[in-house]
């Protein structure tokens, strides 16, 4: 049996009146690649801000490697090995690609001041290791040729590349994608499909997302959970889901 | 009739109300009683100058912008004297940097002792530039009470060397610690504001010290300030009588028991303008080693990390970096160069007080980070030397003086927004 990663248990998130977020459980195991689909405004980048703890839940447990992390501060939760991107890309734009990875490696590399300002060999060693990471995933994404340039100068099929390049020189145990195909034209689509899954296989690194692209969904999912109006609807492996007369229900409306 | 007319009209009534009562009438004391008069013929002359003027210039605005646009296309020209090529552009910087640094050194010794102390203030106010840069120019946090931290410096070699009676030299690094320290102290609640607040927040902090400082009377001599604080000394070794590590005072008799006069153990000539001299290379030191220190903190992961959160907070929390360390490392570090400065400028001085530490202080040095660039350190330390300078050479225009500067800010707005050299973050490279 495989172990568990993530846990969440009836997670719950109440803005003033609004339920956004009802009893909503999900299980993610390591090696595994898990979608959240559901209509727009169905809560689920509401979800994800709860996991990495951008909002502080107001109901339910959060489980990572079973430690508690509901409530912790968003950069904690992150140091826990729990990555994610944006619905909209988010990188540094003024800054070159390499050194957006750079950034991202802030808590591998030496930040000792004294050791920086006068260069010590450990300072240097940890530096040159980050930029042989930065280099590695520079050259996984494809993105090599374009190291040196400004982030806010590359085209959008890249920007979203490079974001999770930076996302996975953090060396994660769980890569949360909010929509990563939204934008993307079908080679691009097909790219970011073999990207992933080389992320779990190669790298045994399990991913959770949240996508409108059925085609990407379906194909490299092992389980999905539906929700819709902020409570789960169903989950299952893409063939129950394709099948659930319910979800069917709640996306093309009722016959 | 132009369309402007109504306008015009509107702007030199409103010209005519505003300088009606401040020079057209007169306050004239009679006995025990104020009267009003109106003012002299030459000040209504003046009044009306300005109404038509203020009149002429709105109703022909179109045609006076259309005859200044060709003018403000010639202007901005000086920045493409460097070269576009990057490798070349940081060679030919790197000389002119030497070439700074070469000229700073030689310069005690070629001019008069008034241009060297003036430039001995240029230096401080261009410590505690690079300060504040790393403050509001490379972590983008707007610090209005820069100078409480300069005061914090002061004082503590001040206090510390009437107290317990430590050199210049022990109080430095003392100065620079206690410094950081309030820095730290005041950022850790404060650094979880944004913008505007912090930027009040900081404002207070910097009224709360001076304040401090003005009326805790037994320790700090209240508004009295302090006196008698003695220049730093120059240690070197002695073999007659005995072995011993002496300071070496500038001035014509050792002060303090145990020193000995600089051109006695030299066994030259008295020369005041030595004490002058050996106070500018001091400064020029901590200047360099303050240069040197940032130019590695921005190469470095904490230099990065700042530039990171400046362009996106939310990214930096979803990959771990804690946004309250990062900052608060910008603000504790910016401070303690504040604290060093101060630390020189009360051994400079000799003397210090509240007065010292006002607010225009703290407006001024942020004036020379935004003049000079913000984050680009050649920028802050040209502008230090303008600010510095200019109202020393225009003395006789001292009653202008923030009429120019607010002139000098305008212009800078409108012809260079991102500062006298802009700033240009040192890249790192991927060798391919």
């Amino acid at each position: 049996m495989t172990d568990t990663l993530l846990k969440v248990r009836n997670l719950k998130m109440q803005f003033g009146g609004l339920l956004a977020v009802n009893n909503v459980s999900l299980d993610v195991n390591e090696h595994e690649i898990i979608s959240i689909i559901g209509p727009n405004g169905a809560g689920k980048t509401t979800v994800f801000n709860c996991i990495s703890g951008f909002y502080r839940p107001t109901g339910g447990t959060i489980h990572f490697q079973d430690k508690p992390v509901h409530g912790l501060p968003d950069f904690k939760i992150s140091r826990y090995g729990m990555v994610r991107t944006f619905q909209h890309v988010r990188l540094f734009s003024r800054m070159t690609a390499v050194e957006n990875l750079l950034v991202a490696q802030h808590r591998h590399v030496n930040t000792n001041l004294l050791a920086g300002l006068f260069k010590t060999p450990s300072y240097r060693r940890k530096e040159s290791e980050a930029m042989e990471r930065a280099t590695y995933w520079l050259e996984k994404v494809g993105l090599m040729e374009h190291a040196n340039r400004e982030a806010g100068n590359l085209a959008y099929g890249q920007q979203r590349r490079l974001e999770i390049a930076r996302c996975m020189v953090t060396e994660p145990k769980l890569l949360m994608l909010d929509e990563p195909a939204a934008g993307l034209n079908p080679k691009e689509t097909r790219d970011l499909d073999e990207l992933i899954v080389s992320i779990k296989e190669d790298y045994d690194v399990s991913v959770l997302l949240i996508e409108h692209d059925m085609g990407l969904v379906m194909g490299i999912s092992d389980r999905i959970y539906v929700v819709n109006q902020g409570t789960p609807l169903a989950n299952g492996t893409p063939d129950e889901i394709k099948n659930n007369p319910d979800v069917i229900k709640a996306y093309l409306g009722e016959a | 009739m132009p369309a402007t007319l109504p306008f015009a009209a509107f702007t030199a009534l409103v010209t005519f109300l505003v300088s009606f009562p401040i020079m057209g009438l007169k306050l004239v004391k009679e006995g025990t009683q104020l009267t009003l008069q109106s003012g002299t013929p030459g000040a209504w002359t003046f009044i009306g100058l300005a109404v038509l003027t203020v009149f002429l210039f709105q109703l022909f605005r179109p045609q006076i912008a259309g005859a200044t646009a060709g003018l403000r296309s010639r202007l901005p020209a000086m920045p493409s004297v460097m070269p576009e090529d990057e490798a070349q552009k940081a060679r030919i910087e790197r000389v002119i940097l030497w070439v700074l640094i070469g000229v700073a050194l030689i310069f005690p010794f070629a001019s008069s002792r008034g241009a060297v102390d003036l430039a001995t203030l240029v230096l401080i106010y261009v410590m505690l530039g690079l300060g504040l840069n790393i403050v509001v120019g490379l972590a983008g946090l707007l610090d209005l009470g820069y100078v409480a931290f300069y005061a914090v410096g002061a004082y503590s070699y001040a206090l510390l060397n009437e107290y317990f009676g430590l050199s210049f030299w022990a109080a430095l690094p003392i100065g620079g610690l206690l410094a950081a320290t309030f820095g730290f102290i005041l950022g850790f609640p404060v650094l979880r504001l944004r913008g505007d607040y912090l930027a009040i927040v900081t404002l207070g902090f910097g009224e709360i010290i001076r304040i401090l400082l003005n009326n805790w009377t037994s320790v700090t001599g209240g508004p009295n300030g302090i006196g008698g604080i003695p220049k730093p000394t120059l240690p070197a070794i002695q073999t007659d009588p005995e072995l011993a590590v002496v300071g070496l005072e500038f001035g014509r008799r050792a002060k303090e028991a145990g020193n000995v006069p600089f051109h006695e153990y030299f066994g030259i000539a008295y020369n005041s303008s030595y004490k002058v001299m050996f106070l500018y290379i001091i400064a020029l030191l901590l200047v360099l080693a303050t240069v040197y220190v940032i130019n590695r903190l921005m190469r470095m992961p904490v230099g990065r990390a700042w530039e990171a959160l400046r362009e996106d907070e939310i990214a930096c929390r979803s990959l771990g970096l804690n946004r309250t360390a990062i900052k608060l490392s910008a603000f504790t570090i910016g401070a303690s160069f504040a604290g060093f400065a101060g630390c020189f400028f009360a051994a400079r001085q000799g003397f210090i007080s509240p007065e010292s530490f006002t607010f225009i202080e703290s407006a001024i040095i942020l004036a020379i980070v935004v003049l000079g660039g913000m984050g680009s350190q050649l920028g802050v330390i040209l502008a230090a030397v303008l600010m510095t300078i200019l109202p020393e050479v225009a003395r006789e225009f001292a009653e202008y003086r923030m009429l120019m500067f607010g002139l000098v800010m305008v212009v800078m707005m409108i012809w260079r927004p991102e500062g006298l050299i802009p700033m240009k973050r040192p890249k790192l490279e991927l060798a391919q």
